[in-house]
């Protein structure tokens, strides 16, 4: 008994029989005269054939590929194809061409050239825009809310919000910062060993700290750490369904999903950048005291003289800002989330993307603006 | 419309009311020149094939999403004229509940159920939470009070969103496929909740779904969509409709399941047994 697929063709005329046979299973290779069945229906040349089965011992979806290409090719040259096929195999065939193709239901992938994907991608951006506009606005309009007193937002949501940004940030908080104010010591202290000014990198560290990197550093690990937990957090709550169970009650999702993340954010991460300035302070003074040779009584005089409150200001005023960016990145990816886990993994990557390159742009910014205003 | 409307016209004011609603995405409109009443004692059925339409005009009703055209009135409120404030207002006396429950995860069952009330009553925490208990009793949920919605079930996480939709009880409760996904006696029994709830508090119901038993059980009034025309082409009470020789095809095929036409004959004996 035959263990392949078999196909046997007979011409007669204009008469074309094809018969298979064998075992099909699904991955055995066709033999040739598959291919020959088929290349002779589509040559042309035959008005009428018919399809049969002889010795057929076991079939699967292979055998019905082969018949259903077999005959579709027919039906396009016009030609009619009698079948005598067992009854399961008939039905299966029958059910195959029982539901025409809809009419534009396929895709077919369009190319796209370089300037015409250059030419959308910027057509797109004022929808985006206008988008991103309208949620700033109520978001404005939720702060004012909560000014008056009128807000939906649930204190306990605040309250929680306000410890998963700050209480359990602490320990990457410290680990980065103690390690960010090491590097910049011993960076500083390749360069100003070289003059004996080993004193001084008491004030590199403490003002760098202090006045940017401090709030940059804390406004990076905490746009990875918080904002993509906010963009996937609404986001799933949206493909659930749960941000339009909120809405269905008249509770505003920005009030209450929003808000409680935003407010926690713009108070957290000023609060984790004073504690950020003084661990990388810390580091640094372990390089100073360690490998400087400085007295420890020494180096922190240096830095009580070399830095001054104003630094401090300034940074907690791009940490106010970096918060707010962080918190408007997460949230507007949650809220504008597709329906689908796929868009939920989109909206937290841009979550992050938009925050750490939000944080930059504005710290160029606001560095520019204290150089201009002198501060 | 093929059928006539329904013989009996409520004597008050419906409690919905669609004036040519046109329903669609962008440029593509899903269905056009949709207009029904709603009345009080109605549990109102929107039907149709699947992909006609019934989960957006349900968004559209409940007010997740805008109509391209057309008006909806509650009672004499034209809800999309409504300042954004007043249809939060609106939206308060309305119950939801969505085809997979969308139960706040991040809250037990009681949490959810007692939200609304803490958002829009002066209730003390404890009468919320006797509130609470009472409407997740109701939907045959006692007990389950403190636990997640991702410890529970699929089918009791639906009647627990049940239970959410009647926290404030609404006036109007609209169901996405309440019975999709439940067994034929969970399902019976939600389709006698129905029927309770209405004729005890009077509750209006507009329910979408499929299940042909619950929808000959539990409505007194609904639409047919067709996905191919994308108007109504049918409306009136289901069992009505089925026996009717003047339903339009598509309708008459989904009631009953896709059975071939009765022959004019039959049609006309059927018609005067019913009589």
């Amino acid at each position: 008994m035959e263990t392949s697929p078999q196909v046997s063709i007979r011409q007669r005329g204009d008469q074309l029989t094809v018969s298979v046979g064998g075992v099909w299973k699904m991955g055995a290779p066709l033999p040739s005269q598959a291919q020959e069945a088929l290349a002779a229906v589509r040559t042309g040349g035959i008005r009428g054939g018919l399809l049969r089965c002889e010795a057929l011992s076991a079939w699967d979806s292979s055998l019905l590929v082969f018949l259903v290409q077999l005959i579709r090719a027919a039906q396009e040259r016009g030609m009619d194809m009698r079948r005598e096929l067992p009854h399961g195999l008939e039905r299966l065939v029958q059910l195959a061409f029982a539901v025409p193709a809809k009419q534009g239901a396929s895709r077919t992938v369009r190319q796209q050239g370089l300037v015409a994907a250059l030419g959308a991608s910027v057509l797109a951006l004022p929808g985006k825009l206008e988008g991103f506009t309208a949620f700033v606005g109520d978001v404005a309009l939720a702060v004012l809310r909560f000014l008056t007193g009128r807000s939906q937002m649930r204190r306990q949501d605040l309250l929680a919000a306000m410890y998963e940004c700050g209480v359990l940030s602490l320990p990457i908080i410290s680990l980065t910062s103690l390690l960010f104010g090491l590097i910049l010591a011993f960076v500083g202290a390749v360069q100003l060993t070289q003059f004996g000014a080993q004193i001084y990198v008491a004030g590199l560290v403490g003002i760098g700290m202090l006045r940017v990197m401090g709030a940059v550093m804390v406004g990076v690990v905490m746009s990875g750490r918080v904002g993509a937990s906010f963009a996937a957090l609404i986001g799933t709550m949206q493909v659930n369904e749960e941000v339009d169970a909120l809405s269905t009650l008249g509770i505003s999702p920005i009030d209450f999903l929003v808000l409680p993340r935003m407010l926690a954010l713009t108070l957290m991460v000023p609060v984790l950048t004073l504690y950020a300035d003084l661990m990388g302070i810390l580091g640094g003074f372990l390089v100073g005291v360690v490998m400087l040779d400085l007295s420890a009584l020494e180096y922190l005089n240096a830095t009580v003289r070399m830095v001054s409150f104003s630094h401090g200001i300034i940074g907690l005023s791009y940490a106010v800002v970096f918060g707010v960016i962080i918190a408007l990145s997460g949230c507007y990816q949650g809220i504008c989330c597709g329906r689908s886990a796929q868009a939920v993994g989109k909206a937290t990557t841009t979550a992050v993307v938009h925050g750490i390159v939000g944080i930059i742009v504005a710290t160029a910014i606001i560095t520019i603006l204290c150089n201009v205003l002198k501060v | 419309m093929t059928t006539p409307a329904p013989a009996v016209t409520p004597a008050a004011a419906p409690r919905i009311s669609v004036r040519n609603l046109t329903v669609g995405y962008g440029s593509y409109v899903l269905m056009r020149d949709v207009s029904f009443d709603v009345a009080l004692d109605d549990v109102f059925l929107i039907m149709g094939g699947s992909g006609c339409g019934k989960s957006t005009l349900l968004r559209v009703l409940m007010g997740l999403k805008e109509p391209q055209a057309g008006q909806i009135f509650y009672g004499e409120t034209d809800f999309w004229a409504c300042t954004p404030r007043e249809r939060r207002q609106l939206m308060q006396r309305t119950g939801v509940l969505f085809q997979g429950g969308a139960l706040w995860s991040s809250m037990t069952l009681a949490e959810n159920v007692g939200l609304p009330l803490q958002q829009y009553t002066r209730l003390s925490p404890a009468d919320i939470r006797e509130q609470a208990s009472l409407k997740l009793a109701l939907a045959g949920l006692a007990g389950f009070e403190d636990y997640y919605p991702s410890e529970i079930s699929g089918g009791m996480r639906k009647r627990a969103g049940l239970a959410r939709a009647l926290a404030l009880d609404p006036e109007i409760l609209f169901l996405d496929e309440p019975s999709a996904g439940l067994d034929p006696v969970s399902s019976r029994l939600l389709d006698d909740l129905i029927l309770e709830l209405r004729d005890a508090l009077g509750t209006t119901f507009v329910i979408v779904s499929h299940e042909l038993a619950s929808i000959f059980t539990v409505a007194s009034n609904s639409i047919f969509l067709d996905a191919r025309t994308r108007r109504v082409t049918a409306a009136g009470d289901p069992s009505l409709l089925v026996r009717d020789p003047h339903t339009e095809e598509q309708a008459r095929l989904f009631l009953t399941r896709g059975a071939p036409a009765p022959s004019a004959a039959s049609a006309a004996e059927t018609t005067r047994n019913t009589v």
